[in-house]
């Protein structure tokens, strides 16, 4: 693609005794990661630039006293870093103690358990629920209060405050329609208000649930969820506009339960709109045609089997054709079918019916 | 869109999707991206955002979009002709027309440049509306740029002048170098999601798949014989809306219909709905009891996408699998299992086991998809058409090296006003479309409880002072009627519409705006004028 051609400055720094060569504008995760060192993150999402807030991804600066958090801070020339040390294990402890002792660890009816960054990351610094009693913090009530759309709920006693909903609605939206309200314990994430109209600037697109490493933001209506490891995710193409959105149909027993993305895969990178990300239950709706119909003498739909259906259809069809010629058949073809219905579909007009009376609603 | 391919040899989006947030201009018509294609108006406020791209909205709503634009041209409906004759003529006017790329590539400009001269900016106003010099300092805004995109959908094509209106914005994005480049182009915005997919596989009257013509003896003869029939016809078959009339004239005995519901999408319904109640014999296959699927002889259930494999191509022609993810639901059956059947029961020898097998045999016969299959999709995400040979790599944009037709053809187009225009019996102008949650004629969208929650019913959008003109409040109840017929429907008042015109979506059942609408239809695309027709309202 045509980009600036200008050729970035090189930094060199050292990161636990290894030396790294990166472009300028560089952070220290990304270093360290060019060098394969993992530094834990939480907070970060790939899909977003840095949110700087949970401290996890701190790490130690030669010269520099206090931690410096390595997610967004920019690689200098000379620099000398340490990812791993006693003392920075003890802050990244405390940072989760912190998180975990307002966060209920009620982990066997959550849908992410066994997908969860933060239980993983309790499971790696070897975390139980009794390590943080020493805090005695009382679990502040929050009275349940309407989100920033109807379809979406969100659960404070849950939240993390790692921001990241915030920073995908804003980095989406340009206006962001959520905001972090309040401070310490009884923080939360409030709808903003926009000022026309009183409505609020949501367009229900489900990014904030999407990035929520948590299950703070749930689906109002969605049901229940399988575990992850019992979710068959089938990647496949939106079925919604002509953007063709890559997606994951998440199926536990048989049924369509929800829709997932992948970071960085399709046009969208992973990301949906409210049709694509919620525009599923229908395919279990009561109203699913199940058996075919053929109309009685009374003139009512009546059930039918399959094959009285076919060969009725195809019957009459045929004597259409005898009768009044090829011409007097006609077929519409769907955009919503696939490619190979479509032809199919076109084949049948052409060769069988013998016209060339196919049409679709593309024209509309 | 009959006009994009009578330009260029063909009607796709002629750049990528990913290109868009990269031109220094867009120019967007007829469509609120944001409702209808929020990933791409994403992108665009993205590129706005970054100060890296100027954006002009051409739109008679206060579209979302507007919020962000550079530039807000406001059209009376239907004059579209014309504000981008004036565009064109400020910017020859200025000498900032491409002049090295037109002696190359186009053929045709004395005729344009003849013809756009009398589209002065303030002659332009008088028929559109928009400042002259909003006009003037769009025109210099595209003619200064290096890249501008065009983007356009429904509201540019459903007008009786949809086929000029694409052409001209197709003379605009030429004489302006735009086109064959990587971030500019003409781009329709595809409302449906396998629109392009459908017209790839000769899902039209008039060509075979690939766009072979049927009256092409080649194109007949490798299809009689990959199909192994003679009885294939050179003549050109009628377009959907000229199948509702030949039904009216006993010309059409017998049709199937396969996943649509002209019922609400058609415009001038009611004519739809008696036809389809008078024909012989009528097949509907589709997964829910759709309203035309009530008119039926025969319904035949169909399985969702969810519940088949196969292949959608995008609106910038990438062809995408799609994966069964579940069995079919109760007794239905993926569509094109139907088909076959029914085909093999007429006595056709037709034998897929998969969709597949049905791809590999449009490869043989769709030379642009030739060089795509299965496996290509599966490690590479997706192919761009055209795809001559299994070693290409596809194709982002079009037109790189030459259009397909030779040199890219100028038209001058003269502005000619809509068929029916508000007067003194129905002074409002109705114009349609479509809203973020719904889908079409929301068949499956309503019956998702999330998406209904959003937005449950229809509602008749209209300017304040037009609804103290008629002495309205919001959430009352109004007949509104044309010529055509006449429907009962509640009225949002909102300044999102300007004064004299009124809006509505065609996705409810209960307030089939499609009654009202106008059938007079474009004389080479045959699209139906959606857009405008006149109007008025009376409370109840
Ligand atoms: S649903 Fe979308 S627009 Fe609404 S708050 Fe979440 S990210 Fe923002
Ligand atoms: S709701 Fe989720 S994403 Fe938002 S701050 Fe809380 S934990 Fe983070
Ligand atoms: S990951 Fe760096 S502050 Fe959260």
């Amino acid at each position: 693609m045509e980009k600036e051609s200008t050729i970035k400055k090189e930094i060199n720094l050292v990161i636990d005794g290894h030396t790294v060569t990166v472009p300028d504008g560089s952070t220290i995760l990304e270093a360290a990661r060019q060098a394969g060192i993992r530094v834990p993150t939480l907070c970060l999402h790939p899909a977003l630039s840095p949110i700087g807030a949970c401290r996890i991804c701190v790490v130690e600066i030669d010269g520099i006293d206090r931690p410096t958090t390595a997610c967004d801070t920019d690689v200098l020339e000379g620099m000398k870093v340490t990812t791993r040390s006693e003392r920075l294990f003890n802050l990244r402890r405390e940072v989760i103690k912190m998180i975990l002792a307002h966060h209920p660890l009620n982990c066997a009816p959550c849908p992410k358990n066994g997908d969860c960054e933060l239980q993983d990351l309790a499971y790696e610094y070897d975390l139980a629920a009794t390590d943080f009693n020493e805090y005695r913090i009382e679990t502040e009530q929050f009275p349940w209060k309407p989100f920033s759309t109807p379809i979406l709920d969100y659960h404070p006693q849950r939240c993390i405050l790692c921001g990241r909903c915030v920073k995908v609605c804003t980095e989406i939206r340009g206006l962001g329609a959520i905001t972090m309200e309040g401070s310490g314990a009884k923080a939360m994430i409030h709808p903003v208000m926009a000022d026309e109209e009183a409505t609020s600037r949501c367009i229900s697109c489900g990014e904030c649930m999407r990035v929520c490493p948590v299950n703070a933001i749930v689906e109002t209506m969605g049901g229940v969820r399988g575990k992850p490891w019992e979710t068959k995710k089938v990647l496949t193409t939106c079925a919604y506009c002509g953007v063709g959105c890559q997606l994951d149909l998440n199926v536990v027993n048989n049924r369509v339960v929800g829709i997932t993305t992948r970071d960085g895969i399709g046009v969208n990178k992973g990301r949906l709109c409210s049709k694509g990300r919620f525009g599923y239950t229908f395919i279990h709706s009561e109203d699913r045609l199940t058996k075919p119909l053929i109309r009685n003498r009374e003139g009512k739909l009546e059930e039918t089997t399959w094959t009285f259906a076919l060969t009725h259809v195809a019957r009459e069809f045929k004597r259409i054709k005898k009768e009044h010629g090829s011409d007097s058949l006609a077929g519409l073809s769907s955009a919503r079918c696939t490619n190979e219905e479509n032809y199919l579909f076109q084949r049948l007009i052409r060769q069988v019916f013998g016209t060339n009376n196919v049409d679709h609603c593309a024209r509309l | 869109m009959a006009g994009l391919a009578t330009v260029f040899g063909s009607g796709a989006m002629t750049n990528s999707i990913e290109e868009i947030e990269h031109a220094d201009v867009i120019l967007i018509t007829g469509t609120n991206t944001t409702e209808n294609h929020p990933i791409i108006a994403q992108g665009i406020k993205r590129a706005v955002e970054r100060g890296t791209t100027r954006l002009i909205v051409v739109d008679p709503r206060r579209i979302d979009l507007v919020d962000q634009a550079n530039y807000w041209l406001r059209q009376r409906p239907g004059t579209d002709v014309a504000w981008i004759n004036g565009l064109m003529h400020w910017i020859i006017k200025n000498d900032l027309h491409d002049k090295d790329y037109i002696a190359q590539r186009c053929e045709g400009f004395d005729e344009l440049a003849a013809e756009v001269e009398k589209y002065t900016p303030e002659y332009v106003e008088g028929i559109t509306g928009i400042p002259a010099k909003d006009l003037k300092a769009a025109a210099e805004v595209i003619g200064r740029a290096d890249r501008t995109t065009f983007l356009y959908a429904m509201g540019i094509t459903q007008h009786t002048t949809g086929t000029n209106n694409v052409k001209s914005m197709a003379n605009l994005a030429m004489i302006t170098g735009n086109v064959g480049r990587y971030a500019t182009g003409v781009n329709p915005l595809r409302g449906q999601n396998n629109v392009q997919g459908a017209c790839d596989l000769g899902a039209l009257p008039n060509v075979f798949p690939g766009y072979q013509p049927v009256s092409d003896p080649k194109a007949l003869k490798k299809f009689r014989e990959v199909w192994d029939t003679e009885s294939l016809s050179d003549k050109p078959g009628i377009t959907m809306t000229q199948m509702i009339p030949g039904i009216g004239e006993g010309k059409i005995k017998g049709m199937f219909i396969m996943g649509e519901n002209p019922v609400l999408s058609d415009p001038n319904a009611s004519h739809v709905e008696e036809a389809l109640e008078k024909i012989d014999f009528l097949v509907v296959q589709d997964i829910f009891l759709s309203e035309t699927a009530q008119l039926a002889d025969v319904v035949l259930p169909a399985a969702s996408w969810a519940e088949k494999d196969g292949t959608f191509t995008n609106s910038e022609r990438r062809v995408q699998r799609v994966r069964a993810a579940i069995d079919p639901v109760g007794g239905s059956f993926a569509d094109w299992r139907i088909i076959q059947r029914i085909a093999q029961l007429m006595g056709a020898n037709i034998n897929f086991s998969t969709p597949e097998q049905i791809f590999n045999e449009i490869r043989r016969t769709t030379p642009s998809y030739a060089g795509i299959n299965y496996g290509r999709i599966e490690r590479e995400g997706g192919i761009q058409w055209p795809c001559p040979d299994i070693d290409h790599p596809g194709t982002p944009y079009l037109h790189k090296d030459g259009f397909k037709r030779g040199k890219g053809l100028l038209t001058a187009i003269a502005y000619k006003p809509p068929v029916e225009l508000p007067d003194k019996d129905y002074p409002l102008l109705l114009t349609t479309g479509r809203m973020q949650f719904h889908y079409h004629t929301g068949t499956m969208t309503r019956r998702c409880k999330s998406l209904s929650t959003l937005a449950s019913g229809p509602a008749l959008d209209i300017n304040p002072e037009d609804a103290a003109t008629f002495g309205l409040l919001e959430g009352d109840s109004v007949r509104l009627s044309s010529r055509r017929g006449s429907i009962e429907i509640k009225v949002h008042i909102t300044k999102s519409v300007d004064r004299g015109v009124v809006f509505s979506t065609f996705h409810f059942s209960e307030a089939p705006i499609n009654r009202l609408t106008n059938d007079a239809l474009d004389p080479i695309a045959k699209i139906p004028e959606y857009k405008v027709c006149a109007v008025h309202v009376q409370k109840i």
